[in-house]
């Protein structure tokens, strides 16, 4: 299979096309249909996609699986996978069965919501694997238009605002992006993602506009891919649109946008922004590191006091992008594989999260902490799956939580000892409002009237809680099944950054720290 | 001699004899049934000479001592311009006919019109120049009021002509002063005196002179206030036609002037084209965002396109003329399939212009939507659609000719304009219930809704081929 990669990618819009064309009526028969083929079509990408995982060698540090064809303009079509990218395409296949089944209840308009599903996981898949700017850029843009539909149709109450927010504050972002691009392309002639790897971009200072660059080019087009990715990612002061979102978009696609879509941001950050403007990269590391220190703290303490669970959720996933960008940022072999740990172990839980206020959601219709309490009571099943992946998220030991978060701030404590110091305290805030969150929906009295009757949960969501449970626990027990695979790729990419800093006579900050 | 001269305007030729003929027949036989059949019969001509225009050679024929240039970038310009006057007449003849409006005029103003469109973009010298030009508008001004019991319709053709004639004024003063300062009114003699860097005053004057006499034309901010009116009080095949083919035809030969007799100046007008761009981008930005009327919002959207089509132009090379062609063709097959969606509003037989009437109309016809849906943003510049290929080419161009600015403008701007797209999105998907519009199913607007939708995502396997057509096009303008 040479081109397993576009195989992968396009089998969902394959299905997706053949809802739309083959697929009538809005009965009962063409519903269920409709959510058979999507759960079937997301089922085969999967297990088509564990044939990548199992080929793929850990030892070449390159791109693998690659496939190439002209394209326009000199672009081209070119897949391709190596140790970073290769466990976030797996990442991607493995939640969106999860997500299909997540949306058993949908009962409008089902067709177009599968449809809109499986584009969205070829859009998402191509990301991962594009190796091509214009092709990445494709991928990385197209995914807001099923996104803004899937929030825009399916949402809450407030969801045309929350639609637009998303669609607007993502595209504004991204726009910046794509003359950065044009400048790349114009600059090495070429839109290869891996030759411009090797690219030198100047890095010569100059003014514009009365202000003085430092780092010239590099750092401009370091801050045009920034404001694409911190967007995504999001880091804050721009992650505002990541709450509204969350809150008005249907379970599911708080799934998908919490466990995969957050991904790209960090993603990007490893694929361009450091091995490509090195330089730029350098000279805005404070700037990012304190971004992501106030990032863990002020998200965690507005996570606290939130009224709405998923709103809640929300803050406290960007509290956790915060550790990630601070683990990418160090530059160090532990930083950024504790920032790839956290991003796919976040995928578990937040996506789990999620789907455990879905399931109170789907029985009471409401969000709101208040409207709950002692469900315990009823729901016991649901009450151990939720403490489980509450710990997850505290970063308890023994769950990939604390893999990733212990990773991330050794490998900031060596570039920045107080970025480190201050996002470790996030830590304890994160175990602050996740466990009164709990304690407040889960233990107590069950005064509230409606509650009485809740039923636990159904042989359908077990099904779905069940791999991502073990997922959780075989991360955090043992990590290597991550960081063998990613390893040795971002061995190479911290020796490559090292090399370009040292060529560009600049050499990285880091702290003597005394043994 | 005369032999040569007329097999080079051969297709223009048989074109405007075409007209003429059937204007007769026309006047002298039972007149009001000749409509339908001469929209048909029109429209097919005009396919087949696009089909032939296209098949015919790749040469360089100069007619008529250089008043006439027939190269690859007036044939890729006049085929496009063809295909879209064929396709917006068959689009509008039930619209027209079911009002009352099917005069046998129609068909034939615009045949005339579209002449004057292929002699524009062919000009070789200010004079024929002006000739295409006012050929072509005159039909405009016309075709624009043919509601005649309509105020508005009037009023749109009205004070189109007086904008028009007023922009027809800048433009001849300003081939007047080239004339008087370069001794000449072809455009290989002023190629020769516009030289770089010894650009006369009076030269200068003339060439600013031109450029707003044409940006008129292109509907460029700040010469684009009839735009909205004129789109909004036409009959909506005709807005349809403004919309497409005389756009195509005024950028064709906007490119024409500037390189063909001022490319050895580019410095001198690029910043010039570029402000004309990034006002039009801004402005047919924003302003679209209170529009309710889908064809002022149409009219706003096409300044807002023209801006990034000038983009290509200021860029000043051949990859950027390329660019704007690239921009232009898929522009053009853009707004073909979204005024066939436009004709499709109907309630109650009449026509619907408010975007508040699309409220769920995913519910009622998804194909249908999902069609407008990916022309909108298409026309929005988000990938994967080829609306998004065009404006990355514009913006290669700009950025290669060192406006990096002008580029990152461009992008704003489009965020901006993204809003109002998502707009009429966000009626026909996530609105609520309410009026229905009616279950027009007019095969023809179907087709041309599908087809053009379909382009927008096929299109970015290899577009058709018509990046190739493009470039060797542009290399002919160019040298």
């Amino acid at each position: 299979m040479d081109n397993i990669l576009s195989i992968v990618t396009f089998i969902p819009a394959v299905a997706a096309a053949i809802l739309a064309l083959f697929l009538r009526g809005e009965d009962e028969a063409a519903q269920r249909n409709a959510k058979y083929v999507a759960l079937f079509a997301t089922s085969i990408t999967f297990l088509v996609s564990l044939g990548i995982y199992f080929e793929f060698d850990p030892a070449n540090t390159g791109f693998q699986f690659v496939e190439e064809a002209e394209w326009l303009i000199g672009l081209k079509y070119k897949m391709g996978v190596d140790g970073i990218s290769v466990l976030f395409v797996m990442l991607t296949t493995f939640v969106m069965p999860l997500t299909i089944l997540a949306s058993w209840n949908v009962t409008s308009r089902v067709k177009e919501y599968m449809i809109a599903f499986l584009l969205l996981e070829t859009l998402m898949l191509g990301v991962f694997m594009a190796l091509d700017l214009v092709l990445f850029y494709l991928f990385f843009e197209a995914g807001l238009i099923p996104m803004f539909l899937i929030i825009g149709i399916w949402g809450g109450a407030n969801r045309i605002y929350a639609s637009f927010k998303f669609f607007l504050y993502t595209f504004l972002g991204s726009v910046l992006m794509l003359v950065a691009m044009v400048a790349m392309f114009a600059d090495a002639g070429t839109t290869d993602i891996e030759t411009l790897m090797t690219h030198t971009f100047a890095s010569n200072s100059f003014d514009v506009l009365g202000i003085h660059v430092v780092g010239g080019m590099q750092t401009l087009m370091f801050l045009a891919f920034f404001a694409s990715f911190a967007v995504k990612m999001p880091m804050w002061p721009v992650h505002t649109w990541l709450p509204d979102a969350h809150v008005q978009a249907p379970t599911a696609g708080s799934v998908v946008l919490a466990a995969i879509l957050l991904k790209m941001g960090g993603y990007g950050f490893l694929r361009f922004s450091l091995p490509m403007f090195p330089v730029g990269s350098e000279v805005m590391t404070d700037l990012v590191l304190w971004m992501s220190a106030i990032a863990i703290v002020y998200t965690s303490l507005v996570a606290l006091v939130q009224e709405d669970m998923k709103k809640l959720i929300a803050y406290s996933s960007v509290a956790h992008m915060g550790f990630v960008t601070m683990g990418i940022f160090s530059a160090n072999q532990q930083g950024i594989d504790g920032a790839i740990f956290q991003m796919l172990s976040h995928g578990f839980i937040s996506a789990a999260l999620f789907l455990i206020v879905g399931v109170i959601y789907d029985r009471m219709h409401t969000r709101d902490i208040s409207a709950y309490g002692g469900l315990v009571i009823r729901m016991p099943a649901y009450a151990l799956v939720f403490m489980f992946f509450t710990m997850g998220n505290v970063g308890l030991p023994g769950t990939s939580g604390f893999v990733g978060e212990f990773l991330t701030l050794m490998g900031a404590f060596q570039k920045n000892t107080w970025v480190a110091a201050i996002a470790t305290t996030g830590v304890i805030f994160s175990a602050c409002y996740a466990l009164w969150l709990y304690r407040r929906v889960v233990f107590g009295d069950m005064i509230k009237a409606g509650l009485k009757t809740i039923t636990d949960m159904s042989m359908r969501e077990r099904v779905i809680f069940a791999p991502l449970v073990v997922m959780t626990i075989l991360l955090g027990v043992y990590p290597a099944v991550v960081t063998d695979i990613i390893g040795p790729s971002t061995e190479a990419l911290v020796a490559n950054f090292n090399q370009s800093l040292a060529a560009a006579d600049l050499t990285p900050a880091t702290q003597t720290v005394s043994h | 001699m005369i032999q040569a001269d007329l097999n080079v305007i051969l297709p223009e030729l048989i074109l405007a004899v075409y007209a003429m003929i059937a204007l007769l027949l026309a006047v002298y036989s039972t007149k009001d049934k000749m409509g339908p059949l001469l929209v048909w019969s029109t429209a097919g001509l005009m396919a087949l000479l696009a089909l032939w225009i296209a098949g015919s050679g790749s040469g360089n024929n100069v007619a008529f001592g250089g008043m006439f240039v027939d190269d690859g970038f007036s044939r890729f310009a006049k085929v496009t311009i063809l295909l879209s006057a064929a396709a917006v007449l068959v689009m509008g003849q039930d619209y027209m006919a079911r009002r009352g409006m099917l005069q046998f005029e129609y068909p034939l103003l615009v045949s005339l019109s579209v002449v004057g469109m292929m002699m524009m973009v062919s000009a070789g010298d200010l004079m024929s120049l002006y000739m295409g030009l006012e050929l072509q508008s005159l039909a405009l001004y016309v075709v624009a009021s043919m509601r005649r019991d309509s105020v508005k319709s009037t009023e749109a053709g009205l004070k189109y002509f007086v904008l028009g004639a007023l922009s027809s004024g800048l433009l001849l003063y300003g081939a007047s002063l080239v004339y008087g300062f370069a001794g000449t009114t072809k455009f290989e003699g002023i190629i020769q005196v516009a030289q770089h860097g010894e650009v006369s005053v009076g030269l200068l004057f003339g060439i600013v002179f031109l450029i707003s006499g044409m940006a008129f034309k292109v509907s460029a901010v700040p010469f684009h206030m009839w735009t909205p009116d004129v789109y909004e009080g036409a009959p909506t095949p005709v807005t349809a036609f403004f919309a497409t083919a005389p756009k195509m035809a005024a950028m064709g030969l906007f490119a024409r002037v500037m390189h063909d007799a001022f490319g050895n100046a580019v410095s001198d007008w690029s910043q010039i084209i570029a402000l004309l761009s990034v006002a039009s981008m801004f402005l047919g930005a924003v302003a679209a965002i209170g529009q309710t009327n889908i064809k002022r919002l149409m009219a706003y959207s096409s300044i807002a396109h023209m801006g990034f089509a000038l983009m290509g132009l200021a860029a000043g090379t051949v990859f950027g003329v390329q660019a704007m062609l690239i921009y232009m063709a898929i522009y053009v097959t853009m707004n073909v399939g979204t005024f066939a969606f436009i004709l499709m509003m109907e309630k109650d037989g009449k026509p619907v212009t408010d975007i508040a009437s699309l409220n769920l109309y995913s519910r009622r016809e998804p194909g249908k939507a999902l069609a407008m849906l990916v022309l909108l943003f298409s026309l929005s510049g988000v990938p994967p659609m080829l609306g998004f290929f065009g404006k990355f080419y514009v913006l290669r161009a700009a950025y290669d000719a060192g406006l990096a600015w002008l580029a990152i403008a461009g992008v704003v701007a489009s965020v901006i304009g993204a809003f109002y797209y998502l707009r009429i999105v966000y009626y026909m998907y996530f609105g609520e219930e309410g009026d229905e519009l009616d279950r027009n199913s007019s095969p023809v607007l179907w087709g041309f809704l599908m087809a053009s939708a379909a382009v927008m995502v096929l299109g970015i396997i290899n577009m058709f081929g018509v990046e190739g057509a493009a470039a060797a096009a542009a290399a002919t303008l160019v040298n």
